[in-house]
């Protein structure tokens, strides 16, 4: 066994996983993964079960050293620099640490959560078949808890399989997608249409349990008490100010607040990763084309491991270079065959 | 049971889920028919459902929609709905502990006074009520019940405490609780329990069910140091009747 150790860490990071199913009817919050893609796309890299726990990085910078022998992980999701004792690693790619070596990674460019899997992923004692932290209910393991500086992880040594990366498909861009209700019936077409016609931005007071939308005030027809029911991840609730509150990941299992529309499985992990301060829209779907696009999301994360490719093929991926300039970065190519963000502009 | 019951209506939550709702609002019949679903639903074992959650006046039904689309699995839901489903009253009982008022029921003065009796007369009709568990939400464990004596149903406060402790029993609005882990809250607090609705490693780790009876009886405080200490370690401290 080897140790991979937490030599820094910024907060929002935890360990996290496909979140704690089964339990919803007892208060017991889901959470897992902000982005379910970026996790599954790290396992897969380093062999593992899609949904296996892996660290959740926030948007602030950490360090992982790797101690007692050698540790093969890979990252994918929101793009940061990184770099394995100085030479640097691209996203969606595995790497080996050699014992002692630190993967030390930078702030969030775009984006909020990186995903670090482990080749063997990260053990412990699950809850309803999870992982994943819920700090406030105190669940999660190994730390029940955001992880900090000292934590460390008992892990499987390093296979010594040779390195992969993974070719993901374009991220979608353009509105986030949601199907109106279950409430929808609570608002006028008028105030509809203002929350489908909107520029929203996601205020920097959100977390995990819910990202709150600053843009104009969304009325209700008849006031903003419901007699509580059931929420799911990417219901836009509207509570009594008027301001829209996407529930995430760790949100409550009920509410009492309107929710007027429920963003599509396919873009929950797309709202979690836009940034704080950055203009966004929905735009409704039809039941039809949000299940279609279920469907495609699911075969989508079976299929990843037809994604993978050797990670010493030379093939610049003009594609991902043109979207990482129209993102606003720019870019460089590297000697070590990828591609690399540059310094911050 | 009337013979024809008015069909629920199926509300979109997404691509994954969808509302069952009954009724807009609390209403006792409206909960027995979303709890006469569920279990019916856990009885039919539909391909691609994955969990169910009970509230007050819906079900809300997760699904895999690669495996069921929602018009089909609308027509199964409406279909089972319609029929008329085994009553769920042959529940089991909980009858749980509860030391009033002091400093486990900080608003039970106030209550009393604003209902012009005495606390006294606030504990026996809360004692009194017949509860049944109509949904568990919000934190692990906290059990919203209805079956609340008239007489005591009055508005939320007017500025939510952040801190309520574990165990706290509370009344608000035309509801009962059972509060498990400390939490912010709007309720009345009469009294504190030591009973664990929610208690990790302990087996059962959830103690109530939706569709649960329950009622309450008056221990002093100092008992409630007593079972308060077997509860931490792992006893359940209720006592169960089944009907």
């Amino acid at each position: 066994m080897s140790r991979l150790v937490v030599t820094s860490i910024g907060p929002a990071s935890s360990v996290q996983d496909g979140g704690r199913h089964g339990a919803q009817r007892y208060g017991l919050t889901v959470s897992g993964a902000m982005d379910r893609l970026a996790l599954a796309a790290a396992n897969t890299l380093v062999g593992n079960e899609p949904f296996a726990a892996a660290v959740e990085v926030g948007p602030f910078g950490a360090t992982f050293t790797a101690r007692d022998g050698a540790v093969r992980v890979a990252i994918a999701g929101a793009p940061r620099n990184a770099d394995v004792a100085g030479k640097p690693v691209a996203m969606d790619t595995s790497v080996t640490l050699k014992d002692g070596e630190p993967l030390t990674l930078g702030f969030a460019r775009g984006g909020a959560f990186t995903y670090l899997a482990i080749e063997g992923a990260i053990k412990g004692e699950p809850v309803f078949g999870s992982l994943a932290v819920n700090a406030r209910a105190g669940l999660g393991s190994p730390y029940p808890r955001p992880l900090e500086a000292g934590d460390e992880f008992t892990v499987d040594a390093a296979s010594g399989a040779p390195e992969l990366r993974i070719e993901l498909p374009k991220p979608a861009s353009g509105p986030i997608r949601v199907v109106l209700g279950p409430q929808d019936d609570e608002f006028d077409d008028a105030n509809k249409a203002l929350f489908l016609d909107s520029e929203w931005k996601i205020s920097a007071t959100s977390d995990r349990m819910g990202y709150r939308l600053e843009g104009p005030a969304i009325k209700h027809l008849h006031g903003h008490n419901i007699v509580s029911d059931g929420t799911v991840n990417g219901s836009i609730q509207v509570p009594g100010n008027g301001a829209p509150i996407a529930l995430m990941m760790d949100r409550g299992t009920s509410g009492g607040y309107p929710k007027i529309a429920t963003v599509i499985t396919a873009d929950v992990g797309r709202l979690a990763q836009t940034s704080a301060g950055t203009g966004f829209r929905f735009k409704a779907v039809t039941m039809a084309e949000a299940q279609d696009e279920a469907r495609k999301f699911q075969q989508l994360i079976r299929t990843l491991p037809d994604r993978l490719r050797s990670s010493d093929t030379i093939e610049l991926n003009i594609e991902a270079l043109s979207d990482a300039n129209v993102a606003g970065y720019a870019v460089s190519a590297m000697d070590a065959g990828t591609w690399q963000v540059a310094a911050e502009p | 049971m009337a013979e024809t019951l008015p069909p629920p209506r199926l509300l979109p939550s997404g691509d994954s889920a969808v509302t069952v709702e009954f009724s807009r609002t609390i209403d006792d019949a409206a909960n027995e028919r979303v709890l006469a679903l569920d279990k019916a639903l856990a009885a039919a074992s539909i391909e691609g459902i994955s969990e169910t959650i009970p509230t007050y006046r819906s079900l809300l039904v997760h699904y895999d929609p690669g495996k069921i689309g929602f018009d089909a699995l609308g027509e199964k839901l409406l279909a089972i709905a319609g029929q008329k489903l085994p009553p769920t009253t042959k529940a089991r009982r909980w009858r749980i502990p509860v030391a009033y008022g002091g400093e486990h029921g900080i608003d039970l003065e106030d209550v009393a006074k604003a209902l012009n009796t005495t606390p006294d007369d606030i504990v026996s009709r809360h004692v009194g009520g017949d509860y049944r568990v109509a949904m568990i939400g919000f934190t692990p464990g906290w059990s919203y019940l209805s079956g609340l004596d008239k007489s005591l149903h009055m508005s939320r406060r007017q500025s939510p405490r952040l801190f309520t402790p574990a165990g706290t029993i509370s009344i608000g609005g035309v509801q009962a609780g059972i509060q498990c882990l400390a939490a912010p809250s709007g309720w009345h607090l009469l009294g504190r329990t030591p009973v664990r609705t929610y208690q990790l490693h302990r087996n059962p780790t959830f103690l109530t069910e939706p569709g649960d009876r329950v009622t309450f009886f008056a221990i002093d405080h100092k008992t409630f140091e007593e079972l308060d200490r077997a509860a931490e370690a792992g006893e359940i401290v209720a006592e169960r009747v089944d009907a």
